[in-house]
């Protein structure tokens, strides 16, 4: 359970050092990324002109205030409050994300499934939990939103964040087949009848 | 009692940022109820950076979460209170897109075809607006919520038959637990509705879900069951963030309402440890500010 300070982008042996349970904080930069980015990049034929290549990417769409471009808001937006979103849902795009962009880091809530497990183990990749529902404390580890591409998707266009200290997340997935998601779904699930029995249930 | 529109608009504006950055006592007590118990070094750490951001938004005055949610108010008219209902909802909902459009929040509200989002957290039937009614004289009760789509997305509804009895009920909560895992953004309140029609059944749940904690259901059946189910969806080790631990839910809450005679109903709805509400209620002194 060692902690990690990584600065982005990271090659394929520094991502497969991290186990899960590991903590790691990341400094550089890092991308935001949602549902309608990846509909549009992967569905319906759109790319970015940002190199994800050893990069990181949350699943979030910000609270963002638009204002003049200057050298603390290159992009022309403030962050008001940014957090991550329910990874689940965006699933089918692990796979892509690292194959065709070379992402190498997935940080969310809620955990990703076993596709994307598998996409880690193949191609190097970890999923980096994140706290869900506390952005406030999250916003604190932004420094600003450098830039952002395809931004008619607004609030879910690709964000590019400047981070400092972003963390302690938590390695959840990792490259050598290891899910915390799947363990605890795994031991839930066998508790189950345990559960009914003690609630009295008989017919299920 | 004369109810000023032009104050409804400014307090449906105020309610909602309200309500996004300050979490109600209640549900900051459920957090320290949990901790308390919380048995796995994981689920402490989470429940921790939990508790620090509550902290941190009410120091920076920013908002609790990223996720503005779809707008919900829950209209309560007392008695001898007779505004128009059609300037009602129009204030309401002008308040709502000048929060999202002045603060600035996200607009986190799509058309649900094209996707196309307006920038004013409103569209077609949202904000969503509940009207009810009360005994107390000239009140008027407006309740703001901001409900989350991570807990939202896990919502079920079930059709059992009461051949399954009460059985289907507690069977169909631990198993929607149990489903929604991580992804409801837990600790949650897991609200429960029983009985009624298909959409009462739903909207039922939801009125438990949003809840105070602490509050419980009306019929003695209902909360002999709240008590039953709150205990047992905590035995499964789903824990905060499903990372694991004892801290799966605050509580479960449970609406209950009259069914057909051929019906057993049970519909879940889930509310994120993010619980947010906020409350003013107009007097002819004026207007009061609450959870």
């Amino acid at each position: 359970m060692a902690h990690h300070d990584i600065t982005t982008p990271i090659s394929e042996e520094q991502v497969r050092a991290l186990r899960i349970n590991d903590t790691v904080s990341l400094n550089g930069t890092l991308f935001g990324i949602r549902d309608a980015t990846q509909i549009h990049m992967f569905d319906r034929g759109r790319s970015t002109r940002f190199d994800l290549s050893g990069h990181a990417v949350i699943h979030t769409a910000p609270n963002v205030r638009k204002v003049e471009k200057s050298e603390a808001n290159p992009a022309g937006y403030a962050p008001v409050c940014i957090g991550t979103t329910t990874s689940a849902r965006m699933e089918r795009f692990t796979q892509p994300l690292m194959s065709q962009y070379g992402v190498r880091i997935i940080i969310g809530k809620g955990g990703l499934m076993e596709d994307s497990l598998a996409a880690f183990q193949e191609l190097g990749g970890v999923y980096l939990a994140i706290i869900g529902g506390t952005a406030a404390l999250e916003t604190t580890w932004i420094e600003a939103i450098e830039d952002v591409d395809l931004d008619d998707l607004n609030p879910e266009s690709l964000w590019k964040f400047r981070v400092h200290n972003f963390g302690p997340l938590l390695v959840a997935m990792d490259s050598h087949g290891q899910s915390l998601y799947g363990t605890v779904r795994q031991s839930s699930r066998s508790r189950r009848q345990e559960v009914l029995d003690r609630l009295g249930v008989k017919t299920s | 009692m004369e109810v000023d529109m032009h104050e409804v608009e400014e307090v449906a504006k105020a309610l909602y940022i309200r309500a996004l950055k300050i979490l109600p006592p209640d549900i900051k007590r459920g957090f320290e109820s949990l901790a308390a118990k919380e048995g796995n070094a994981t689920g402490q750490a989470v429940l921790g950076t939990m508790i620090q951001n509550i902290q941190v938004a009410e120091a920076t005055d920013n908002l609790l979460c990223q996720d503005t949610g779809v707008p919900i108010y829950n209209v309560t008219i007392g008695r001898g209170v007779c505004p128009d209902g059609v300037d009602l909802v129009q204030a309401i909902r002008r308040g709502c897109e000048r929060a999202t459009t002045e603060y600035p929040l996200r607009s986190s509200v799509v058309h649900p075809i094209t996707r196309e989002n307006n920038y004013t957290s409103t569209g077609a039937g949202v904000p969503v607006i509940n009207f009810d009614f009360s005994d107390e004289s000239d009140t008027l009760k407006i309740e703001m919520i901001p409900k989350g789509s991570g807990s939202e997305n896990k919502s079920w509804l079930k059709m059992a038959i009461p051949a399954e009895g009460v059985d289907a009920v507690k069977a169909f909560v631990v198993d929607c637990v149990l489903e929604a895992g991580g992804q409801s953004c837990p600790p949650t309140i897991v609200g429960v509705g029983v009985g009624g029609t298909a959409d009462l059944c739903v909207h039922l749940a939801k009125v438990a879900a949003t809840r105070a904690l602490g509050t419980h259901c009306a019929d003695a059946e209902g909360r002999a069951l709240e008590e039953e189910l709150s205990g047992a969806v905590n035995q499964l080790g789903v824990g905060p963030q499903g990372l694991g631990g004892d801290s799966t839910a605050f509580a479960v809450h449970v609406e209950l309402a009259a069914t057909h005679i051929t019906m057993n109903p049970v519909a879940v709805n889930m509310q994120c440890h993010s619980a947010r509400r906020a409350t003013a209620t107009f007097t002819p002194a004026g207007v009061e500010y609450g959870f």
